[in-house]
This record gives C-alpha cells, sequence and structure tokens, in this order.
C-alpha cells in the first residue's frame, strides 16, 4: 500500500503527547490534501464543512490509493493463484494490519465490515446464534435466555440500540440503560444498580455524535468486568478524532466505520478481542467463511475470516486501510488536541442569545461535536441559512432519538469538525449563526 | 431575492408564527350526518409531526379543519396556509388543490405556469421557492399528507 500523505507534522508519533494541536503551516498542508474543501457552494461561496460526524471527506491520497488498486492489483482475495491475487491479498492484509496498529489491535482481531452498523449486528447476531446452541460448548459466553439483561446508555445511536432491542426481543433478555445527566454525560450514579450480575452485556459509545462527551470508558469496563458482562464499544466517533487504543481501554468488542476516519464508505471494523472470536459463532455466512462443505454440514474458518462471508469490499479496505496511516502519520494526539481547541471555538455560541447547547459546555472529555437549539427557529431553519452562507451542518435528530426525547426536543443543529476544520471556519459559522434568529423575526 | 428569502416568503414566515387551524378541536358527532376523520403524520428525517383533524358536511365539503403539530417553519406555515384554502371547499376542489399543490412541489422553483392553478392557491404559491430544495419539499407536503389521509379515514372519500 502506498501513502504519501503530504504532511508530517512535527515528530510527532501516532499517539503521542504533544501540546498543541496543528500548526497553522501544518493545517493548510492538511487542507491541500482535501480536494473537495477547495470547491464552493450556493452560488460561489467557499465551503465550511461542519458535519463530519456525519462522514469525513477523503484526502487524495485514500481516492488515489482506491484507484491504484482498480488500475493496478484488482482481483478477488484469499482465492484463485494468479499474481493479481496474490497481491490483491496482500494488499487487503497489509490494510487489516494498518487499522490494526492504528486502533491498538492485533490483526487477527480486526473483522472487515461493511461499516459500524453491520460490525455491532455481528455480534448482536453472534448472541443470537449461540443462544439455539450454535457455536456449541465454546460459544457459552454468548448464550442468552429470558432474566439476562443488556445494558445500553440512553446516549446511543441507533446502530448501538436497535440491534441489542432486536436480541433482547429474539431472546427474552431484558433492556436496561444508562440514564444521561442535563449536561449530556452518563449519569453514573445507580451504575452498581444497572449493570449487575444479570447482565450478559454491557454497549457503549465512546463519544457521543450528538453531545461529543466521551464516556468513562475505564470506569465502564471495571463494572462490566466485575459481573462478567462483555463490553461492546461504538468507536464510530472517537478513532477519527482521538488517540484510541482498544488493548489499553479493555473492551471485548469495538466498532468503527472508515468513511468517518476520512477513508471509503461501504467498510468498516469490528474488532474483538481474539479468544472471542475464536469463540463466537459465525451469523452472515455463504462463501471464503468456510473449511469443509459437505452436503450435510460445514465447518467454519478461523476467525477474521469466519466474518468475512462473500466478495469482499478490497478497493474501500485498501483505502480504510490508507486513512489509517494518514492519520497515524499526522499523529491522534495532535489532532485531538486540534478538535479541543475548535470545540472551544464551538461552545462560544452558547454566548449567542437564544442558542442553547445540547451537551457538555466545557472542553474536558469531549470532542467539536456541538449540537444546539435556538430558541423559537426549528433546527431545519437553522440549517438553512446557514448552507446559504456556504455552511453545512447537520440537523434533524441524528440517530439518537432518546437521546433528544430525553432533553426534550424533537430536533437539533450540529456542528462537527475533522483534522482540517479551521479555527476560522468556526467563527463564520458563530457569526452566521448570530444572525438567524433576526432571519426569523424571531424575539 | 435571494433564494433563501424566495424560500422564506413573508407569507411563510407570518403563517409560522401566526398558525391557522392550530389547537385540536373536537370531532362531531356522527349524528349530525358529518364524517370526520385523524391522522398523524410524521417526517421520519427530521421529526416533524403533524396530526390532523378534518371535518366534512354531508353534502361533502370540509366543514373545517384543525391541528397540532411541530417542526420547521415550512412544515407548520404548510398547515395553515392549507387550513385557509380548503375550510369550505367541495371534496372534488380539496382533491384539485392537493394536485396543484403537488405539481408546484415538482417545479424545482419554476412555479406552475398557469395563472388559474396559481389563483387557486393563493398564498400558497408563496411555496415556489421551497421546491428548489429537494430536502425541504416533504415539510412543505406533510399537511396535505395528512390531510389526504384523514380524508380517507373520514370515510367521506368513498362516499363523494
Ligand atoms: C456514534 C455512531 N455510531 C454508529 C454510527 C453508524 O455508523 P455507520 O452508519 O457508518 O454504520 C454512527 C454514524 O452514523 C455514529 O455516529
Amino acid at each position: 500500500m502506498t501513502t504519501t500523505a503530504t504532511v508530517r507534522p512535527g515528530d510527532t508519533a501516532p499517539g503521542a503527547a504533544s501540546a498543541v494541536g496543528l500548526s497553522t503551516t501544518e493545517l493548510a498542508a492538511v487542507r491541500a490534501d482535501f480536494p473537495l474543501l477547495e470547491r464552493t457552494v450556493r452560488g460561489g461561496q467557499p465551503l465550511v464543512y461542519l458535519d463530519s460526524a456525519a462522514t469525513s471527506q477523503k484526502p487524495q491520497v485514500v481516492l488515489d490509493t482506491e484507484v491504484d488498486f482498480y488500475e493496478q492489483r484488482n482481483a478477488a482475495v484469499h482465492r484463485g493463484a494468479h499474481q493479481l491475487a496474490e497481491e490483491a491479498t496482500e494488499a487487503f492484509e497489509q490494510a487489516r494490519a494498518a487499522v490494526a496498529a492504528f486502533v491498538g489491535a492485533d490483526e487477527g482481531e480486526i473483522v472487515w465490515q461493511p461499516g459500524a452498523t453491520a460490525a455491532i449486528n455481528v455480534v448482536a447476531y453472534a448472541f443470537s446464534n449461540a443462544s439455539l446452541g450454535r457455536g456449541g460448548e465454546a460459544a457459552v459466553r454468548f448464550r442468552l435466555a429470558p432474566g439476562d439483561e443488556i445494558v445500553v446508555t440512553e446516549a446511543e445511536h441507533h446502530a448501538n440500540l436497535v440491534p441489542w432491542q432486536e436480541l433482547c426481543a429474539r431472546t427474552g433478555a431484558v433492556l436496561r440503560w444508562i440514564p444521561v445527566t442535563d449536561d449530556g454525560r452518563l449519569d453514573l450514579a445507580d451504575l452498581d444498580r444497572i449493570v449487575t450480575e444479570r447482565t450478559k452485556v454491557l454497549a457503549f459509545g465512546h463519544v457521543s455524535n450528538v453531545t461529543g462527551a466521551v464516556a468513562p470508558v475505564a470506569t465502564l469496563v471495571a463494572a462490566a468486568r466485575r459481573v462478567g458482562a462483555l463490553t461492546v464499544l461504538d468507536a464510530c466517533q472517537s478513532v477519527p478524532n482521538m488517540p484510541v487504543d482498544f488493548h489499553e481501554l479493555g473492551v471485548d468488542f469495538a466498532a468503527f466505520s472508515g468513511h468517518k476516519m476520512l477513508g471509503p464508505t461501504g467498510v468498516g471494523a469490528l474488532y474483538g478481542r481474539r479468544e472471542l472470536l475464536e469463540a463466537m459463532p459465525p451469523t452472515v455466512t455463504g462463501g471464503s467463511m468456510v473449511e469443509v462443505v459437505t452436503m450435510e454440514s460445514t465447518t467454519y474458518a478461523p476467525p477474521p475470516q469466519r466474518f468475512e462471508a462473500g466478495t469482499q469490499m478490497v478497493a474501500q479496505t485498501v483505502g480504510m486501510g490508507c486513512a489509517a496511516q494518514y492519520l497515524g502519520e499526522l499523529g491522534m494526539a495532535g489532532v485531538a488536541q486540534h478538535e479541543t481547541e475548535l470545540a472551544a471555538e464551538m461552545l462560544k455560541i452558547a454566548d449567542i442569545p437564544g442558542v442553547r447547547v445540547i451537551g457538555p459546555l466545557d472542553t474536558a472529555d469531549r470532542l467539536a461535536v456541538v449540537s444546539f437549539v435556538v430558541d423559537g427557529v426549528h433546527a431545519h431553519d437553522v440549517g438553512q441559512v446557514l448552507d446559504d452562507k456556504g455552511i453545512a451542518v447537520r440537523v434533524g435528530h441524528h440517530c439518537a432519538q432518546p437521546l433528544h426525547r430525553r432533553f426534550g426536543v424533537a430536533a437539533t443543529a450540529r456542528a462537527s469538525a475533522s483534522v482540517y476544520t479551521t479555527v476560522e471556519e468556526v467563527v463564520a459559522f458563530r457569526e452566521a449563526l448570530a444572525g438567524v434568529r433576526a432571519f426569523f423575526g424571531a424575539e | 431575492m435571494s433564494t433563501l428569502e424566495q424560500m422564506y416568503q413573508q407569507v411563510i414566515l407570518d403563517h409560522a408564527k401566526h398558525p391557522v387551524g392550530r389547537g385540536l378541536v373536537d370531532l362531531p358527532s356522527a349524528d349530525q350526518g358529518h364524517l370526520a376523520g385523524e391522522s398523524h403524520q410524521v417526517n421520519p428525517t427530521c421529526g416533524d409531526e403533524v396530526t390532523l383533524r378534518v371535518d366534512v358536511t354531508p353534502e361533502g365539503s370540509v366543514a373545517g379543519v384543525s391541528w397540532e403539530g411541530q417542526g420547521c417553519s415550512i412544515s407548520q406555515a404548510s398547515v395553515s396556509v392549507m387550513t385557509t384554502l380548503v375550510e369550505g371547499a367541495p371534496l372534488a376542489e380539496v382533491a384539485r388543490l392537493d394536485r396543484l399543490f403537488h405539481d408546484l412541489m415538482s417545479s424545482r422553483g419554476k412555479g406552475l405556469g398557469d395563472d388559474d392553478a396559481e389563483d387557486a392557491l393563493g398564498d400558497a404559491t408563496a411555496f415556489t421557492g421551497v421546491s428548489q430544495y429537494p430536502a425541504r419539499i416533504k415539510c412543505a407536503l406533510l399537511g396535505w399528507a395528512a390531510l389526504k389521509d384523514s380524508l380517507a379515514r373520514s370515510g367521506a372519500l368513498a362516499t363523494s
């Protein structure tokens, strides 16, 4: 795989501590890597893209890597004895290694999936299949029975909620949840009464895609371990924006998507501790994930292949590997610092009359994802006025209806940043937002 | 006028602030020969909601519309304008207005180019600018969907 990220700021090794975020020159160099950021919108205005939490833009090197794969190496992986198949397989596995290194996992612990949603469903359906007896004695940790409990949080993205509701419906397990405080953090006051001996799974988001709050992973993992529950981390919003090391975090499973971390759509990953992946029964079955198939029965390949049925999205995996390498070379500590600075700039919107932020108002343990409501103006209308100035934010419930209900709002507007976001962009956003209530004559 | 101002015409902003027909009214009792129906419509992408009640006279015209809702100015103003248009109208006219408004929403900002049709739509022609924004067309149509559904539920469409 080729990565030719044009910036290698400082000497910062991936994950190394860094006092400052990105310098002005570093940031300019990063932005130059993203062709889409050069385009104009709505009558020739510069694009201010503040919707990276929905999906990030892609650096040229990721696009080139995908094109290069199709132009030079395209073949199905793990089959065929020809040279192209060999090269494609090597690119596919190198990408896996790059992603694994980026998130603090071993190669065999990263399973390619179409995205985080698919990855979480693999775990949920594995529990389901084990509960039906699939996977035999090895899979006993994945068996659920009526009375068992699955714990999530009120802050979850639907992708880390609905699969667990469905699993409960299929197995008779009961869903419980950790509530959210008024400032948008997890309320751990009753943690010991929620996570109990009955808990079999504790699934939670690392960083909320609505409030930007970072969950206290160590506390939650400790609570789960005390009762022997397995942890599932939705790392969609953390992996692109801060240093993440799954071994260090001690979670059992994690899911994240390529398209939010500067990579392509159509690819994501499931992390699972090796011994758990070995014990877990497959969910999607078919070609490429088997050992011996007879008309009567089938034995399955070891992980990760056991969970990669069918022809894989090789070009996308190679693109995602390249994105991981690009971010790693930038240094995630610096990226996180950069985002903290942006979060501080974003949070100044709380000083605009009529603007209310949903989520923490301080920058401790929070990333640059800021959702808000404007008194007397619906989020959709807020988004439209910002869009008229070339500023792209997301409006709606951001796939977190229960969290919005918790705050008594149907919809919010959300600004979110990525590595390439600048303070100037956030200032432009704040200025435009300050004019919104006047436009609608809200008093 | 900028495209944004074309979308948020003053008529729309006024209706959003002072909506007509807002506040659900009890449905008439059936023994007066009236037909009545209620419908709840949601736009799942943005959470806009409207609950609408319609009361139809025995002769087949709209006696009254009342509704409750929450959502963006486009969705709320559109229900409000629709209410002013259809109250008192025979069901055939309601069906025509519904068709014309859908045509307007498909016009990509061009309008209907038909004076009779635009006269019939009255204030609803102010939504022409909305049709330039594909993501907002659904907002403008939410109330119309609720009206059509509540009429269907009332049974009035089967008898007329
Ligand atoms: C916190 C969180 N979890 C899960 C998802 C689902 O990711 P995907 O749609 O890429 O599967 C998203 C993104 O939409 C997210 O922000």
